[in-house]
């Protein structure tokens, strides 16, 4: 493999008296969406709020384009060009659409041929523009949390679960939009668990199961692979 | 995978009684000033009640405000914060008395001049000992609640101690400047020249906080920050310094509000702040904790509250603020206007 965005090198996180990654191997090719598949509860979540510094790994390397982030605090992390959307979509619900796109930009205002990017993947955001973000739907919300990681070109995108719960008409407009992420030769790591968009959108898949990584693959053979689905999640892609 | 449908859900029409819930709050503000104007008998009483009302809680609200901010972005609980309210009196008054000819003098320019400056002073005094107080104090116990109150506990009390080292035991009774000394008549009331230019001042502050929370990027930090600390670290904003900068600021609004009450007062104690802190904090809980609109309408219902019925029934001034707060809490137990906050 050419030399990946980002490397996880044996990392550990405890949460409080819980040991939930115990030695996660990972490498994020560049360019790529690099799904990140595995029952709940298996560390997929933390794994990527240790990338972003969130929590502490206590053990391990994160490297960043060859760059040792993981004591780094979490502002100088997103600032080095780590863009995260949380499972909770981390929307600010008091600020209107316009006041989290702003925030979203940390360099300065959004690039207008961006900005219009974004609402044509996202044409409720323009509609609701001037609105407060607590009062968008379900989907728009989550529209909004991919949006702001939009609103700047990054390194790398860690994207948590973007179509939880969602319908399904907006989890293909969500699709849509990360596809268009990918298409701008993006490096995307992706937690998802709906495994039609998995499918469609991964490159490359990372199997965890008890807070370590078990299976590293193309994600076609992954998606073809009935009996290796069964083996590693207890679960088939051909019943989706 | 299908493409994606046409997607402009619109938004539905809310009833009215929704549409109407968000200005309640607002609204209070004037339904109290009518409630009193029925009750008083006078039209002079009840219109000198109701400035001196609004410049009490313009007052409240510039001692308070900071603190709400301060709870809200970094889930802080600060006992301490009456220090700052003490020592702002303490250095903006001394300030005073070091210019007692332009205080005394009978020009409102020269006297506005002294009173600036002292203002000036206790605010960066404040604002200093703001930082160092974070540092110090609150920095060790970020997430523990019961430690942040016994350690601002601490501090305040350190803090007044200190006050009686520096400037001594007693009391220290005040003459206001010259030109803000009387009262100028309007509809037959008497209306105290200092208490409008409290009610200006907090109208300032208020303006100018609204302007920075509302308009400006640090602003839009500060709000997001409140409701969600990990993600506005997540975008890459580096909240300990915007939290140390809120902390500062608060904590000099704490002394413009020290200097401000004093004068209302005419009097000073090491304890002043400590006093006041039962009528900041009623403000701040019933505000919605973070809620700078919010704080600034408990403030105003408060210093209304607490003039009308110590003219109406002087015995029960002290406990018709616990009352407005239970009446509120059991109306709207977030306070009246709540800060959304992330889980």
């Amino acid at each position: 493999m050419p030399d990946p965005i980002l490397k996880l090198e044996g990392v550990y996180t405890n949460i409080a008296q819980y040991h939930i990654l115990q030695g996660v191997d990972l490498e994020v090719p560049r360019g790529a969406v690099t799904m990140l598949l595995g029952r709940n509860g298996v560390g997929k979540t933390t794994t990527l709020r240790t990338i972003i510094g969130h929590w502490r790994a206590h053990k391990g390397r994160i490297l960043l384009d060859g760059t040792d982030i993981t004591s780094m605090p979490t502002p100088a992390i997103a600032r080095a060009g780590v863009g995260f959307v949380p499972e909770d979509m981390g929307i600010f619900s008091d600020l209107t659409v316009e006041e989290n796109m702003v925030l979203a930009a940390v360099s300065g205002p959004i690039d207008s041929a961006r900005l219009d990017w974004i609402f044509a993947a996202f044409p409720p955001l323009k509609t609701f523009w001037k609105s407060e973000a607590g009062n968008l739907s379900g989907g728009q919300k989550q529209m909004l949390s991919i949006a702001r990681v939009m609103a700047e070109e990054r390194q790398l995108y860690l994207i948590d679960e973007p179509t939880k719960g969602l319908a399904p008409a907006i989890i293909s407009t969500m699709a849509k939009a990360l596809k268009d992420l990918k298409d701008q030769g993006a490096s995307i790591l992706l937690v998802e668990q709906n495994f039609a968009v998995a499918k469609a959108l991964g490159d490359s898949a990372n199997v965890m199961d008890d807070g370590r990584m078990i299976w590293s693959g193309e994600m076609q053979q992954l998606a073809t692979d009935a009996e290796l689905q069964e083996r590693l999640m207890g679960l088939s892609l051909e019943a989706h | 995978m299908t493409a994606a449908p046409e997607h402009a859900p619109k938004m539905a029409q809310a009833a009215l009684a929704d549409r109407i819930a968000p200005y309640m709050p607002v609204l209070l503000v004037p339904i109290l000033a009518v409630l009193g104007f029925l009750a008083i008998p006078s039209t002079s009483s009840w219109l000198t009640l109701t400035v001196s009302g609004l410049a009490m809680g313009m007052m409240i609200f510039i001692m308070a405000s900071g603190l709400t901010l301060v709870f809200g972005l970094m889930d802080v609980i600060n006992f301490g914060h009456g220090a700052f309210v003490s020592v702002g009196a303490f250095v903006g008054i001394s300030v005073l008395l070091m210019m007692g000819h332009m205080v005394e003098a009978p020009s409102l320019m020269l006297n506005l001049t002294a009173l600036m400056v002292a203002v000036v002073g206790a605010m960066a005094a404040t604002g200093v000992m703001g930082w160092a107080f974070e540092k110090v104090i609150v920095e060790p116990v970020y997430g523990h609640h019961l430690k942040q109150i016994l350690v601002t506990m601490g501090g305040l009390i350190v803090v007044e101690q200190l006050i009686i080292v520096l400037w001594g035991p007693e009391e220290i009774y005040i003459s206001r400047p010259e030109a803000l000394k009387g009262a100028i008549t309007f509809a037959g009331a008497a209306l105290e020249k200092y208490r409008l230019v409290a009610v200006a001042v907090g109208l300032v502050v208020f303006a100018l906080m609204r302007f920075v929370l509302r308009r400006t990027k640090i602003g839009l930090i500060v709000r997001a920050g409140v409701q969600n600390g990990e993600m506005v670290q997540a975008l890459g904003y580096r909240l300990r310094l915007v939290f140390i900068g809120v902390f500062v600021a608060g904590s000099a609004l704490a002394g413009l509000g020290g200097v401000m009450w004093g004068l209302y007062q005419e009097v000073i104690t090491a304890h002043m702040g400590n006093h006041a802190m039962i009528l900041i904090f009623i403000v701040v809980i019933i505000g919605g904790l973070g809620s700078v609109e919010g704080c600034f309408i408990g403030a105003l219902l408060v210093g209304l509250m607490q003039n009308y019925v110590a003219f109406l029934e002087p015995k029960a001034a002290l406990i018709s603020n616990i009352g407005l707060m239970v009446a509120i809490l059991m109306w709207r137990p977030m306070g009246m206007i709540p800060v959304v906050k992330a889980k």
